[in-house]
């Protein structure tokens, strides 16, 4: 069927000629200028290294955009895209040929039998591209998934736009389908058919419904879908440079140069060392063009889809922040201030004209939108490059300023004196039982790295001391810094105060080499990401959850059954132990080694899990909200069926007790870190008085503390 | 001993209660003499605040001047250097005129100057020894002024308490004459007055006030709740209005409202003067504050070392429990 | 406009806790965080704001010694175009007066239009914006909550008793001392600050402002502070020892019995 050059329909299109090569032509050349204006502002944009370990680039391309990995978090949308995008792929040679087949009629890229399974395949994905595109659209109009509505603030909706496009591509395979029917009704009259058909398909349906017609009207038919076809093709190619559609041509160039290492920040600059920095006058992403190319062509490639937003909990508060408005008002500034003819850009500031200052404070950095997002577009890195510039400009709300202050002056944000950051080893009887050193006057393998909310405040110093007496009874020979130990600058730095986290990381380095230690190991997340990924040249690091599920692998730590019979227990995964490092077992398999622990999983669990509402200097700061994000988790857990929510952060602690207090659970909810359970389920062979003090946690596990 | 001035605060007509604390401030200085009372104003009012002066004063200085209708600290200075004589001590309120007037008065009657006097322990020769605080009333400071050429002092209001009792029967003075034309760089517009609230905390009898304590805007439910349970308001001092977590009517200070309620709870509140300088009429002040070393605990009735966040809630279900009792 | 702001660093009451040292003379300094006197720093961002609408430049001002400059450059980090580190040892020990005596100097060798201070120190003083204003007769005001430029003149707001504002006119130059909550101060980050690490701060002392000795530093001055103490406790509070829920029942019967239950 694609053979045509004997075909009767082969002088069909021949009076088109000079038409149809005036549309190719003509199509082409307004897409590749559109493109290229596109472009422009990329050219201008900062400088992104995203040229390196092709091998694994292209691992992520086949997982995420050929395999589409990412979509059926969403059951319906994602099956249908699945479908749509299979069937797209399908058909782009067949697109080609038909567009060719105008100005060079013999063209074609598949013959024979090839040809023919080929054509029979693309015939069944034309019809099932508009059956999607017809699923789709009602799905806009009467289902009206939440997560596509445009709240007030943001603008007008996008759904009269989302049903053009959709409608267009309905169209598109109408055209098609009325095309190849046109043509094969054509063959039949002629008896040139003979072979098998797609039958039920769009075209086969066509082709029955033409076949008796005139063949004079099958040749205007095929000359009108021809045409039709290949106006609605470049129309369509045109017009997605216009729109959230751009993804179909970005989205494989988007996921190529998507990050690869999670957890890990963008320089100020890339290609600008530590030591270069004060060259750089101006921090942080100020107006457009300190964005990165690849940023901008993640507000190119956004397709609208609402699953980050969906996901974000501080959408979900009320808070002002919505990822997907992010991408979207930043595409549309670019589209607004480098239009297709005339000047371009206009170098304004981006905060205070398309982003509200409340806006970029109001993320935790948890990371869901990331996560969920198909397209890979990246958020964390843009809102942590705009906070480097409310910094720059000294635009930080007061409350932040204060421990800002305090971090700089004393090394934690509470403004606490520096030589009581290792006071808490000194609690009666703690002392007695599990003497802690302090480093680098004596030596140990191993550094407990504590962090500041550990060491400072009175009910997070119960989690710093149960995870000493957990290191003691494992035998691991560790030490901490005490008074040396500074903040580990980590939300510093996600706060945009590159300059306060990097002397922050320095000192701190300092003091960990001094300290002469083979491994690092924290019971704070955020510190454990730090030292992970925000410094450099340190010894291993690992978090207190995965040293005890080992050390119950090998059998070291063996757990008594729980006495609570009542007790129902869920896991809340805290955003940098699980989402942004993977770590998702070890503590669940810690507590399904405790005997008789009753455990029942939250449905937003794992990379799905729902941040308590962040941790470090996002404790200080005051957001519109209207609902508190640690309230909405609190509530999960209840509506899981749990009494108990275990975690292992200490910020998701404070939190989550928080929000029991406002949510009203006091009494019907407790929490309880995981290096607490531990150790309080820990089966001694010690004797009682040597042993660690159990009653410090119960009391505070009962009290509701 | 040189002679001692008192200068009197009074607004529509009324005498301010400093006027009193002065006098008996004056008396710890020099036993002996009373001091001279400085009365500025216009018109009738001025002479309704000379015949309501309270007892303590040896003699009453009045001056009157249409330009001094409002008071204006530097109109005001100037009508007093012509009057006052060199090497006298004068005494002003420490608070918001005095802060504009003393200062500026010392300068210009080459007279040394101390601020916001808490303690007098007396005279050596030609010294005063004074107490004062620093550090928002963290630590007390032994002060010699050295008063040869006159000395202003302002006084902090609430700490002098007066022995006498009734109107002063002190002969009036008119100066007016004396103090010749008026002009001043600053001139006086017009007052705005903040808008109320929804609740006035000066008509409450019983108020739970919150301080820094109360650490986030969240928290001030909790105050609420126990508000609401013992029908009274819920007041703060000025941080809590600094970080807008409640509307300036809730202010309770010099720079705010003053209050007169029969029990007021300090929850959270480290006890600073310009904070108590709103509490008036000797009520009962429970006090509760994580830090046993907050100077509130200086002024309170009754004072609890513990976490408002949690004493508050359980405070709260108390009173409810016991309301349901009583109910029953 | 040209605008003078005269801080002083002083230890940050929000990080430290005041405590008598040994000899009980003094407090204890050694592991105080100093910073910038909050009120100060208020002021120099209405400066700077000012500065912003009409055009000027902003000064800075110190009087002590080699370790009250890091303020200056905090304040230059911020904005401030110039900052001056007024030193001599002859200074030293000044009263109010004294302090209020060297700035006059400083504030006749430059043309300022406007003087600002902030309201007062830790020492609570409240005295030396008063001060200066009337050594070089200018008009002030004290307690100013709001600025707005006029052509010649500001229009100022002052805060009074009961949250209420005091509106006047006052012209220039003139000395205002500026209240907390004027403004939000921006944030001086620490990139800021080391970028304005090796800008030029003049040092002028007693000569080069013209200052007779005799009449500042600790020989000029009237008012000198003997020693700290801490008061013995006088009427204090009945502190309640009792656990927390004995303390509760007895504030409840307290609250009762003085009416304060509905």
């Amino acid at each position: 069927m694609l053979e045509t050059t004997q075909s009767i329909v082969s002088s069909w299109l021949a009076p088109g000629y000079t038409l149809f090569l005036f549309v190719q032509f003509a199509g082409v050349g307004a897409f590749a200028y559109i493109v290229a204006r596109r472009m422009l502002p990329l050219v201008r944009a900062q400088r992104d290294q995203r040229f390196d370990r092709p091998l694994e680039r292209l691992q992520k391309l086949g997982k995420y955009f050929f395999a589409q990995w990412k979509h059926p978090r969403y059951r319906t949308a994602g099956i249908l895209h699945i479908l749509i995008f299979g069937c797209f792929l399908l058909l782009a040679m067949r697109a080609f040929t038909v567009l060719l087949v105008g100005v060079i009629p013999a063209f074609a890229i598949l013959r024979g039998e090839a040809g023919h399974f080929y054509e029979i395949a693309t015939d069944y994905a034309a019809t099932l591209v508009f059956l999607c595109m017809m699923f789709a659209i009602v799905r806009r109009t009467v289902v009206k998934p939440a997560r596509y509505e445009v709240p007030a603030k943001f603008g007008k909706a996008h759904k009269a736009d989302a049903i053009f496009l959709l409608s267009l591509i309905a169209l598109l395979m109408f055209a098609d389908s009325l095309f190849e029917a046109a043509k094969g009704a054509g063959q039949l009259q002629a008896g040139e058919l003979t072979h098998f058909s797609a039958a039920f398909s769009l075209p086969w349906l066509l082709k029955v419904s033409l076949a008796s017609a005139p063949v004079a009207i099958l040749q205007r038919l095929y000359f009108g879908a021809y045409l039709l076809h290949a106006v609605a093709f470049y129309f369509l190619l045109c017009y997605r440079p216009f729109g959230i559609q751009f993804h179909v041509e970005t989205s494989l160039f988007n996921i190529y140069f998507s990050k690869l290492d999670k957890g890990t920040l963008k320089p100020v600059r890339w290609g600008v060392s530590d030591e270069q920095l004060d060259q750089v006058k101006s921090f942080g992403v100020k107006t457009f063009e300190d964005f990165t190319w690849k940023h901008m062509l993640d507000f190119y490639t956004c397709a609208d889809c609402g699953r980050c937003s969906d996901n974000c909990p501080a959408n979900a508060a009320g808070r002002p922040l919505s990822p997907r408005f992010i991408s979207i008002k930043a595409r549309d500034y670019a589209f607004q201030h480098y239009p297709m003819f005339g000047r371009a850009g206009n170098g304004k500031p981006l905060v205070g004209n398309i982003f509200s200052e409340d806006e970029i404070w109001s993320c935790t950095t948890c990371g869901a939108c990331e996560e969920e997002c198909p397209l890979l577009v990246e958020y964390i890195d843009k809102v942590v490059d705009l906070r480097r510039g409310l910094i720059d400009d000294g635009k930080v709300p007061q409350s932040l300023q204060k421990p800002l202050k305090a971090l700089e002056s004393r090394g934690n944000p509470y403004g606490k004196m520096e030589k009581k950051r290792g006071d808490w080893i000194n609690a009666e009887g703690f002392k007695q039982a599990c003497p802690v050193k302090t480093l680098p006057k004596n030596s140990a393998d191993t550094l407990y790295f504590v962090d500041s909310v550990t060491s400072y405040d009175d009910r997070m110093q119960s989690i710093g001391r149960a995870t000493a007496r957990i290191l003691n009874h494992v035998g691991e020979n560790f030490g901490v810094l005490g008074a040396a130990e500074k903040d580990s600058g980590h939300e510093v730095r996600r706060f945009g105060e590159e300059t306060l986290f990097m002397a922050l990381r320095d000192q701190n380095t300092e003091a960990i080499k001094a300290a002469g230690v083979q491994k690092i190991v924290t019971a704070d997340p955020h510190a454990f990401n730090a030292l992970k990924h925000d410094y450099k040249d340190l010894p291993p690091v690992e978090h207190i959850s995965q040293l005890i599920a080992r050390e119950v692998k090998a059998g070291k730590i063996e757990f008594n059954p729980v006495e609570n019979k009542d007790a129902v227990y869920t896991y809340h995964d805290p955003c940098y132990l699980g989402r942004h490092n993977g770590v998702y077992e070890d503590p669940r398999n810690v507590l399904d080694a405790i005997p008789g622990l009753k455990r029942v999983e939250m449905t937003r669990s794992r990379d799905r899990s729902f941040c308590c509402g962040g941790g470090g200097l996002m404790l200080f700061y005051e957001p519109k909200e209207e609902e508190r994000i640690g309230v909405k988790r609190v509530r999960m857990a209840a509506e899981a069926g749990a009494n108990v929510i275990v975690t292992a952060c200490p910020f998701c602690m404070v939190n989550i007790e928080d929000a029991i207090k406002v949510a009203g659970l006091e009494g019907k909810m407790t929490a309880i870190d995981l290096a607490e359970l531990t150790e309080k389920q820990i089966a001694r062979a010690v004797p009682a008085a040597e042993a660690a003090a159990p009653a410090e946690i119960h009391e505070a596990v009962l009290s509701g503390r | 001993m040189p002679r001692i001035f008192a200068y009197i605060v009074h607004r529509n007509g009324v005498v301010d209660d400093s006027a009193a604390e002065l006098a008996a401030a004056a008396t710890k200085i020099d036993a002996a003499a009373a001091p001279t009372a400085l009365v500025v104003g216009s018109g009738a009012e001025l002479d309704a605040v000379c015949a309501a002066l309270p007892a303590g004063f040896a003699e009453v200085w009045k001056i009157s001047n249409e330009a001094l209708a409002y008071p204006n600290a530097e109109l005001i200075r100037k009508a007093l250097l012509k009057v006052v004589p060199a090497n006298s001590l004068v005494l002003v309120a420490h608070e918001h005129f005095g802060i504009d007037l003393a200062p500026g008065l010392s300068i210009k009657l080459n007279a040394a100057f101390v601020s916001d006097v808490v303690g007098i322990e007396g005279v050596e020769g030609n010294s005063l020894k004074l107490v004062r605080q620093e550090f928002g009333g963290q630590v007390s400071a032994h002060v010699k002024c050295d008063a040869s050429s006159g000395a202003v002092l302002t006084i902090r209001p609430g700490t002098f308490k007066s022995e006498e009792s009734g109107i002063s029967a002190a002969p009036v003075v008119d100066k007016s004459s004396e103090i010749g034309p008026l002009t001043a760089g600053r001139r006086y517009l017009q007052t705005i007055v903040p808008e109320s609230g929804d609740v006035d905390i000066t008509k409450h009898a019983v108020l739970v006030s919150v301080g820094r304590g109360i650490q986030e805007k969240d928290n001030i439910a909790i105050a609420e709740e126990l508000a609401e349970a013992l029908g009274a308001a819920v007041s703060c001092s000025r941080p809590v209005v600094d970080a807008k977590w409640l509307e300036k009517s809730r202010q309770v200070g010099s720079s705010g409202k003053t209050v007169k309620p029969k029990v007021y709870m300090a929850c959270g509140i480290s006890g600073s003067f310009q904070h108590l300088a709103g509490l008036k009429g000797n009520p009962f002040i429970i006090a509760i504050n994580k830090n046993p070393k907050a100077p509130i605990f200086q002024v309170a009735d009754i004072g609890i070392v513990d976490d408002i966040l949690e004493f508050l809630p359980e405070l709260t279900s108390k009173v409810r429990e016991m309301q349901t009792v009583s109910a029953k | 406009m040209e605008i003078l702001v005269c801080a002083r660093r002083v230890p940050d009451t929000s990080e430290n806790e005041i405590q008598l040292n040994r000899a009980g003379n003094d407090i204890e300094r050694d592991e105080l965080v100093y910073s910038i006197n909050e009120p100060d720093n208020y002021a120099v961002e209405e400066a700077l704001q000012i500065v912003s609408r009409v055009g000027g430049n902003v000064t800075v001002a110190t009087v002590g010694s080699g370790d009250d400059e890091e303020i200056l450059r905090r304040e230059m980090a911020m904005g401030a175009n110039h900052g001056i580190l007024i030193t001599d040892d002859a200074f030293a020990g000044s009263d109010g007066r004294g302090i209020a005596a060297i700035l006059k100097a400083l504030v006749q060798k430059g043309k300022y239009d406007l003087v600002l201070t902030g309201v007062q120190a830790e020492d609570g003083g409240a005295q030396v914006g008063g001060m200066l204003a009337a050594m070089l007769d200018y008009p002030f005001s004290s307690l100013v909550n709001s600025i707005e430029v006029l052509d010649r003149k500001l229009k100022i707001s002052r805060e009074i008793a009961g949250g209420e504002k005091e509106i006047s006119e006052i012209d220039l130059p003139c000395v205002l001392s500026v209240q907390t909550g004027i403004n939000e101060p921006r944030y001086v980050g620490m990139k800021g600050i080391r970028a304005v690490a090796s800008l030029p701060v003049p040092n002028l002392g007693a000569a080069d402002l013209g200052v007779d000795p005799a009449t500042v530093g600790a020989s000029g001055a009237r008012v000198t502070r003997v020693d700290y103490f801490v008061p013995a406790a006088g009427k204090t509070a009945e502190m309640l020892t009792g656990s927390r829920e004995e303390n509760i029942e007895k504030v409840f019967e307290l609250v009762a019995a003085k009416g304060g239950l509905k």
